[in-house]
């Protein structure tokens, strides 16, 4: 159990810089889920904090004592590889027991300890197995089990689900999350994959090219998403961007020209002097509403997607781009009609050229003006 | 249809006695000094592939030679020293050379590499004065010094590679269960690198059993020599006269140790060489 704080931390190999100024506070006992393109820096970050590669800038508090300079072991950190790396010439009990050994702990804990945590984990037949003779979920497991069982402060986790089946992985996602509650630990997960995020965080930290873009809970990054690669980033069939010319209209927020769709007015406050900058409405699929198009109106579906509770049309713009929009399941529509599309103004978001979310336009000027700047 | 059974009939055919050819031309000196070792003094002379009677003379002559039982042994110290050395030193420098990214690893590799390019002649005498500097002349100690000078090179090489080839996730996961890279080598990868272990072990016991060179110029007395010089010093009754049965006999003597190594560590050996070629 512990806090977890970074301070600035930098990280260069030579001259090329993976993580830049990255600042957070991880409370006690929260699931903080890393999640970002690949090359974004996101394992390199969990390295860092686990003691793996030192870093270059910067502190690294756990509990409020700086660690920078202190072992994995020393730090009180257990971690999951992304390959599992169990010892293959040696047993489950064996592998769970390997790093109690080392701390010179007494045979009878860790005995105990061990088969504490592969009840826990459900290994308790398996002690005896060597890892080659295990599934994969086996294997998974094991892997947790080892870095549990030294009772580390901060727990882990280096894409672990990622050499997993579609099914194994919604399970040990499961798992996972249930494992959270159970035990009550501070755990740091990192992954690409946006669902594996969005369903075990409690709060997202996504980073882009060695920089934090945005940090918060899954609601926040899917309803206020801070920037268009967030918006992008986070979830699935990804939000649709379309090219837009705004204006200001007072108090109400600005209006804009949607091509093909129409004439908007969006609560969304524009900054002073981007008046006619080009700016990137932003709607997910899931909050654009199709209508069948009389004639030649609208946009000329390409695709239809079944997956049976939903399905999701594939529309062709005047500039050849790709919306996506999702229809109930049956879809009344069929390749080729043509629909017409609708949104809420409030469910969508407008980008600045630099891929700023422009804020809500009831928020006060000043603070607008920080949250631009 | 059965021109085709015929060609194939023929192929098979050519294919064994390939085999046999090679099988002769390989085993056949080594069967001949078998033979040659189990006939009496007698019929020596007379050319014959197969053994009538067995006669053990020769072997209970050489064996009673106290100084080629003092040969085997010091044999047997030298080349165990060797290997127990040498897998020690190329563990710990593979560790080194596989493991730890440092400035100049590549140069270190080559220049192992190039040490063992030069013909042992070529540095007989300057290894010679550093013997006599240590004081190690006529005993084991300059042997073993000597051939783990050579024996080493091929030792980093091959474990290197196979250390290059373990999991850098494998070796994470041991520091964060908080091992210190002795442990880490010994506890984890040690155990891995059994194979490749055996193999440069097997190869450096048989490099230091059979050498001759070094053996002879470094020792003087014949307490103190191993084995191949001493077959090759075993004399006869008179000047004219050559020993073959002994020399025979103590031949096979020496072999037997190698024969029987190989069969034991065979399939680790073959799991060894071909570890590097095919992933998995």
């Amino acid at each position: 159990m512990a806090s977890l704080t970074l301070e600035k931390i930098n990280k260069r190999f030579g001259a090329t810089r993976v993580i830049e100024e990255v600042s957070l506070d991880i409370k006690d006992g929260e699931f903080v889920v890393f999640v970002g393109p690949s090359g974004c820096g996101k394992s390199t970050l969990l390295r860092l904090i686990a003691g793996l590669e030192s870093i270059t800038h910067g502190d690294l508090m756990i509990d409020g004592q700086r660690v920078n300079d202190l072992t994995p072991p020393e730090r009180g950190i257990g971690m999951v590889f992304q390959s599992y790396a169990l010892y293959p010439h040696m047993s489950v009990y064996d592998n769970i027991a390997f790093g109690l050994k080392l701390a010179k702990s007494e045979k009878q804990t860790v005995d105990e300890r061990v088969r504490r945590t592969a009840k826990i984990l459900q290994l308790d037949g398996l002690l005896d197995r060597l890892p080659k003779a295990l599934s994969g979920g086996q294997r998974q497991r094991v892997a947790i089990g080892r870095a549990m069982a030294r009772e580390p402060k901060i727990l882990l986790f280096d894409e672990p689900l990622s050499n997993l089946d579609a099914a194994l992985r919604v399970q040990t996602r499961n798992e996972i999350a249930h494992l959270h509650e159970r035990l009550g630990s501070t755990m740091i997960y990192v992954t690409h994959d946006q669902v594996e995020a969005m369903t075990l965080a409690d709060r997202i930290v996504v980073l882009n090219d060695g920089y934090v873009e945005q940090t918060g809970s899954p609601r926040e990054l899917y309803e206020q998403p801070a920037s268009r690669f967030v918006a992008g980033f986070i979830g699935s069939p990804k939000m649709n961007f379309l090219d837009v010319d705004a204006r200001a209209e007072g108090d109400a927020g600005c209006r804009i020209q949607v091509p093909g769709i129409g004439e908007r007015v969006l609560p969304r406050r524009l900054a002073g002097d981007s008046d006619d900058a080009p700016l990137t409405l932003g709607v997910r699929p899931e909050h654009l509403t199709p209508t069948t198009a009389a004639g030649e109106a609208g946009f000329r579906i390409v695709n239809v997607e079944y997956l049976g509770s939903e399905a999701y049309l594939y529309l062709e713009t005047s500039n050849s781009d790709t919306l996506v929009c999702r229809s109930e399941a049956p879809s009344p529509f069929a390749r080729g009609e043509r629909v017409t599309l609708d949104f809420a103004p409030q469910r969508a978001h407008l980008f600045d050229h630099d891929g700023r979310a422009l804020p809500p336009a009831d928020v006060e000027q000043m603070s607008t003006q920080a949250t631009i700047s | 249809m059965s021109l085709r059974t015929l060609k194939a009939v023929l192929l098979k055919i050519g294919f064994w006695l390939l085999v046999a050819v090679l099988m002769v031309y390989a085993i056949f000196p080594f069967y001949y000094a078998v033979v040659t070792s189990l006939k009496p003094s007698s019929e020596l002379f007379e050319v014959s592939y197969w053994v009538d009677s067995v006669d053990l003379s020769n072997y209970a002559a050489v064996l009673s030679q106290p100084t080629f039982v003092a040969a085997i042994r010091n044999s047997v110290i030298v080349a165990l020293s060797v290997v127990a050395i040498a897998l020690l030193l190329g563990l710990t420098a593979a560790w080194a050379l596989g493991r730890v990214r440092f400035r100049g690893r590549t140069t270190v590799m080559m220049l192992v590499l190039g040490v063992s390019m030069f013909p042992q002649v070529a540095v007989l005498s300057g290894l010679f004065e550093v013997i006599r500097t240590l004081d190690l002349y006529n005993s084991p100690g300059g042997l073993i010094l000597s051939y783990t000078i050579f024996t080493l090179p091929f030792t980093v090489w091959i474990l290197t590679t196979f250390m290059r080839q373990l999991p850098d996730e494998l070796e994470e996961a041991a520091i964060v269960d908080g091992a210190s890279p002795w442990v880490t080598l010994t506890k984890v990868f040690m155990p891995l690198l059994w194979p490749a272990m055996a193999t440069t072990g097997l190869l450096a016991f048989i490099a230091a059993w059979n050498e001759f060179l070094f053996a002879l110029t470094f020792t003087l007395t014949d307490s103190q020599r191993t084995v191949p010089v001493a077959i090759a010093l075993i004399s006869g009754g008179s000047q004219y006269e050559l020993p073959w049965g002994p020399i025979m006999a103590a031949s096979v003597i020496v072999t037997v140790p190698l024969v029987v190594l190989v069969v034991i560590f065979q399939r680790r050996i073959v799991s060894g060489l071909t570890a590097g070629a095919v992933k998995g």
